[in-house]
């Protein structure tokens, strides 16, 4: 196995080894292709993730998605931000996860 | 009470060490130099170096220094000043006199200068090596025993491996009655109401979010978090995500208090350190690399230091053993020598997190009988300390000490 979920409901898959561009993936019953070269411990969506949607870590809430993420595709900078650093504020961090 | 070892050091305050170091101490960066001649030559010795380097006095790093330097694993002390700092060096030098320790200071500019001053330094360490040689020998039980965790380098897998592996060693060590204290509230925002779920007290569960919420602030006005861009390199990918992988160093005990740093926990459990500063940000960052958080940890009298890493750190420290736990297996194998145990093996299908937890307090067990930590052997003994304001902390911070 070269990938890991951390907790049922993520909805991302962690790398457990470093893979090569064109490295194939399964998650679930679909082989996925890497596009590029991945990093052990860098995220993959286990499934299709909306805009706005939460990313599930450990169970846990890590950010939120920024545009469509399609399943297979690498979780990043690029496509997911902080509910917490844009502001530095718990506050507004709150007000955030109260509203979604 | 289970054993520890048979080779511990008993002090005056009741406190038991597992090393015998003796520390030169530098009181402003214009002494670091002849310090530093001083200490070099015993490097093999067990003979540190910690300083500070300011000239402006400050309470945080006067209270940090008469913490490290009544800490149970060292020895004696050397001070070395140039005579004309703020450091209040006769606060400093009775506060180690009444720990019993030999301790000694030396003013430069009354020792005739560098040479001069060198030469008395090193004559008192060769001394003072041939006098602790003979120090007794006593029994040490595991609940006299304080252990630190802080991680550093994080990547992807720290979450993983590394960190709730030390979580699992904090669960046994917590059980056996040892105090291990968790820290860098900065790195647990977004984890403060599962924290404050495990408080021992309601009123600790709102001190424990609260000293979140201060870090968040806190970081907001200096406009940067704790994330590095080599956590980014290493797949992580905001603070929150880091954060819950810091956080599970902690393991699954309640808490039982939140402690700032010199503060030393009176009975075994659980306890939160808090390093960033009280009141209005003035001093600049909380903690400026690794090594300023391994220092308030042994200030609040760790005798041993947990540091997962995934990327790879390669630290030590001054005072205390570091054991590195390494969360990476790719990185294990790039860093060997470095590095203590191999959490990362876990992801190749070899261990589970509770036989990580058994095999780190198996090592503490031998570190407390003389084995040296990877750090140790290669000498690394970083330090750093710089300035800080904190408020005491209240009865509500400590309930079970009460």
């Amino acid at each position: 196995m070269d990938t890991i979920l951390l907790s049922p409901n993520d909805n991302i898959i962690v790398l457990t080894k470093s893979l090569q561009e064109g490295a194939v993936v399964r998650i679930g019953d679909v082989d996925y292709r890497l596009p590029s070269a991945l990093g052990l411990g860098h995220k993959l969506a286990a499934k299709p993730i909306r805009a706005g949607e939460k990313i599930l870590k450990y169970g846990a809430q890590i950010g939120s998605a920024t545009r469509d993420i399609a399943a297979g595709e690498h979780v990043h900078l690029h496509n997911i931000q902080s509910d917490y650093l844009p502001t530095y504020t718990l506050e507004l961090g709150r007000e955030f996860h109260a509203a979604t | 009470m289970k054993t520890l070892t048979t080779k511990a050091i008993a002090r005056a305050d009741g406190r038991k060490g597992l090393r015998n170091t003796i520390l030169v101490v530098y009181l402003v960066e214009c002494a670091h130099h002849v310090a530093r001649e001083i200490q070099h030559r015993f490097r093999e010795d067990d003979v540190h170096l910690i300083g500070f380097s300011g000239c402006y006095p400050n309470e945080y790093s006067h209270r940090m220094l008469i913490r490290l330097c009544t800490h149970p694993n060292v020895g004696a002390v050397l001070l070395l000043s140039l005579g004309c700092e703020g450091f209040n060096r006769a606060g400093l030098l009775s506060s180690i006199r009444a720990s019993g320790r030999p301790v000694d200071l030396l003013v430069i500019q009354e020792t005739g200068g560098t040479r001069s001053t060198v030469e008395a330094g090193r004559a008192w360490v060769e001394r003072t090596v041939v006098a602790l040689e003979s120090a007794p020998r006593v029994e040490m039980n595991w609940n006299e025993l304080v252990v630190g965790t802080v991680c550093g380098g994080s990547d992807g897998t720290s979450g993983i491996t590394a960190n709730p592996g030390i979580g699992r060693a904090f669960d046994q060590l917590v059980q056996e009655g040892a105090v291990c204290i968790f820290e860098e509230t900065g790195e647990l925002i977004g984890c403060e109401q599962i924290m404050a779920a495990r408080a021992a007290t309601p009123e600790l569960a709102e001190i424990l979010s609260a000293s979140v919420a201060k870090a968040a602030r806190y970081y907001a006005t200096l406009g940067h978090g704790s994330f590095a861009p080599g956590n980014a390199d290493g797949g992580l990918t905001t603070q929150e995500e880091k954060s819950m992988g810091a956080y599970s160093k902690s393991g699954s005990s309640a808490i039982s208090g939140l402690i700032k740093p010199g503060d030393v926990p009176g009975q075994g459990g659980l306890y939160l350190l808090d390093v960033v500063p009280d009141g209005e940000v003035r001093f600049g960052f909380p903690n400026i690399n690794d090594n300023a958080e391994i220092a308030e940890l042994i200030a609040c009298g760790s005798h041993v230091i947990l540091f997962a890493t995934g990327r790879g750190s390669v630290v030590g420290s001054a005072i205390s053993p570091v054991i590195k736990v390494c969360a990476n297996p790719e990185t294990f194998r790039k860093l060997v020598g470095d590095m203590d145990v191999n959490a990362g093996r876990i992801l190749e299908g070899h261990g589970t997190l509770d036989e990580v937890g058994t095999e780190i307090v198996d090592l503490i067990r031998a570190l407390a009988e003389g084995q040296e930590t990877a750090s140790e052997s290669l000498g690394h003994q970083e330090f750093v300390l710089g300035y800080k304001s904190f408020e005491a902390i209240g009865p509500a911070c400590h309930p079970t000490y009460q």
